[in-house]
């Protein structure tokens, strides 16, 4: 990565979003930007399996209103959505299409556990239930509960905020081939 | 509550009954797989009984006794709202047991159930398949001896993951 001083050689073509090497001035600059917007615009996609739905449903509703925290509207496709909420139980019958859900994500993309059992596998150490989503997915915020209150969900949005907004690495970016580079 | 109805079944099938009890009200009968269709076919079709509504049927896996599975069917009378409890026993070297959907199409999908968890083979039944559980299963996870912590994923899990191979081979010194 170039200073922040150096500036693009002269006559090269004009730096991509992707942010060559030696466009590191303008990158520097874009990189917060884009983690700014990224983290006042989460489009998440709630895949809603089990009881933790009632709180998911009070969360985003008026009393709670997890719209306050730009984080508005679900989207019903995977395709347009970068936030995967996993709320409530995952069984292995239902993990290959949660799995199959998460690569249709758009990308950089970030999984929220919700509730005990999705972050662990809850009460139901048995035969039936994936223990945590972590299992099959890389997970990125973990909320424990079961299910739980509505405050918790919502710091548990703020979290992910913060870290969407530091322009950290999303799980699923750190496992790529080359990363290292940051988020952007 | 209903001794009436256990009477009436012991009368018309002296050889079927193997024993009966009740526990606060509710009555049991025990019978004879061999006699099972026939004691629960009179139980519904007779209007003397008329045991026409067909509650539940599950299974029960008792590994110390002989025979190891008993199959519980839960009956009830719309019209005296009489309640009746008939259980057969399933060994388990021959794991069959008649089917009651011929009677009730409802006994589909609880017979289903049952086999899917025990591994009860419901003869008559017109599409044995598992219900629950996906097809790759292996065994039936409500015997006893299924071992509590064996997991059939169907992804592979990430921390059963092979390591990733290193970056580059290493050069003999
Ligand atoms: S954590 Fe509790 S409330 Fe949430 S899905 Fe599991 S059992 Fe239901």
């Amino acid at each position: 990565m170039g200073g922040v001083g150096d500036r693009p050689p002269a006559g090269g073509p004009p730096p991509g979003p992707a942010g060559a090497p030696q466009a590191g001035w303008l990158t520097t600059r874009l990189d917060p930007l884009l983690a700014w917007a990224r983290r006042w615009s989460l489009f998440q996609y709630p895949f809603v399996t089990a009881c933790c739905a009632m709180e998911f449903m009070s969360t985003m509703c008026a009393h709670f209103d997890m719209s306050r925290f730009g984080a508005e509207i679900p989207r019903w496709s995977p395709r347009q959505s970068d936030v995967l909420w996993v709320v409530g139980t995952i069984v292995h019958k239902q993990a290959p299409a949660l799995r199959r859900v998460y690569e249709q994500m758009c990308e950089p993309k970030w999984v929220v556990a919700f509730g005990t059992c999705a972050a662990v596998g809850g009460f139901y150490d048995n035969y039936s239930v994936v223990q945590g989503i972590d299992k099959i997915l890389p997970c990125d915020v973990y909320i424990p509960g079961c299910p739980p209150r509505p405050e918790a969900v919502i710091e548990g949005l703020m979290l992910l905020q913060e870290k969407v907004g530091r322009g950290e690495l999303s799980r699923w970016q750190q496992q790529q081939p080359g990363a290292g580079r940051k988020a952007g | 509550m209903s001794q009436r109805i256990v009477d009436l079944v012991r009368a018309r099938f002296p050889q079927a009954v193997l024993e009966t009890h009740a526990f606060r009200g509710d009555d049991t009968v025990v019978v004879r797989r061999e006699d099972y269709l026939e004691v629960v076919r009179f139980l519904k079709d007779s209007p003397g009984t008329a045991m026409d509504f067909f509650v539940d049927l599950t299974c029960v896996d008792w590994p110390d006794r002989k025979p190891r599975f008993e199959v519980v069917l839960h009956l009830k009378a719309w019209r005296s709202s009489e309640r009746l409890r008939v259980k057969v026993g399933v060994p388990e070297e021959d794991c069959t047991c008649p089917s009651l959907s011929g009677l009730w199409p409802a006994a589909n999908w609880f017979e289903r159930e049952a086999f899917d968890m025990y591994g009860v083979r419901f003869v008559g039944h017109p599409d044995l398949r598992r219900i629950l559980l996906y097809d790759e299963f292996q065994g039936h996870p409500l015997r006893k001896d299924y071992p509590k912590e064996k997991r059939q994923p169907l992804v592979p899990m990430r921390d059963d993951a092979p390591p990733q191979p290193p970056p580059f081979p290493e050069r003999p010194h």
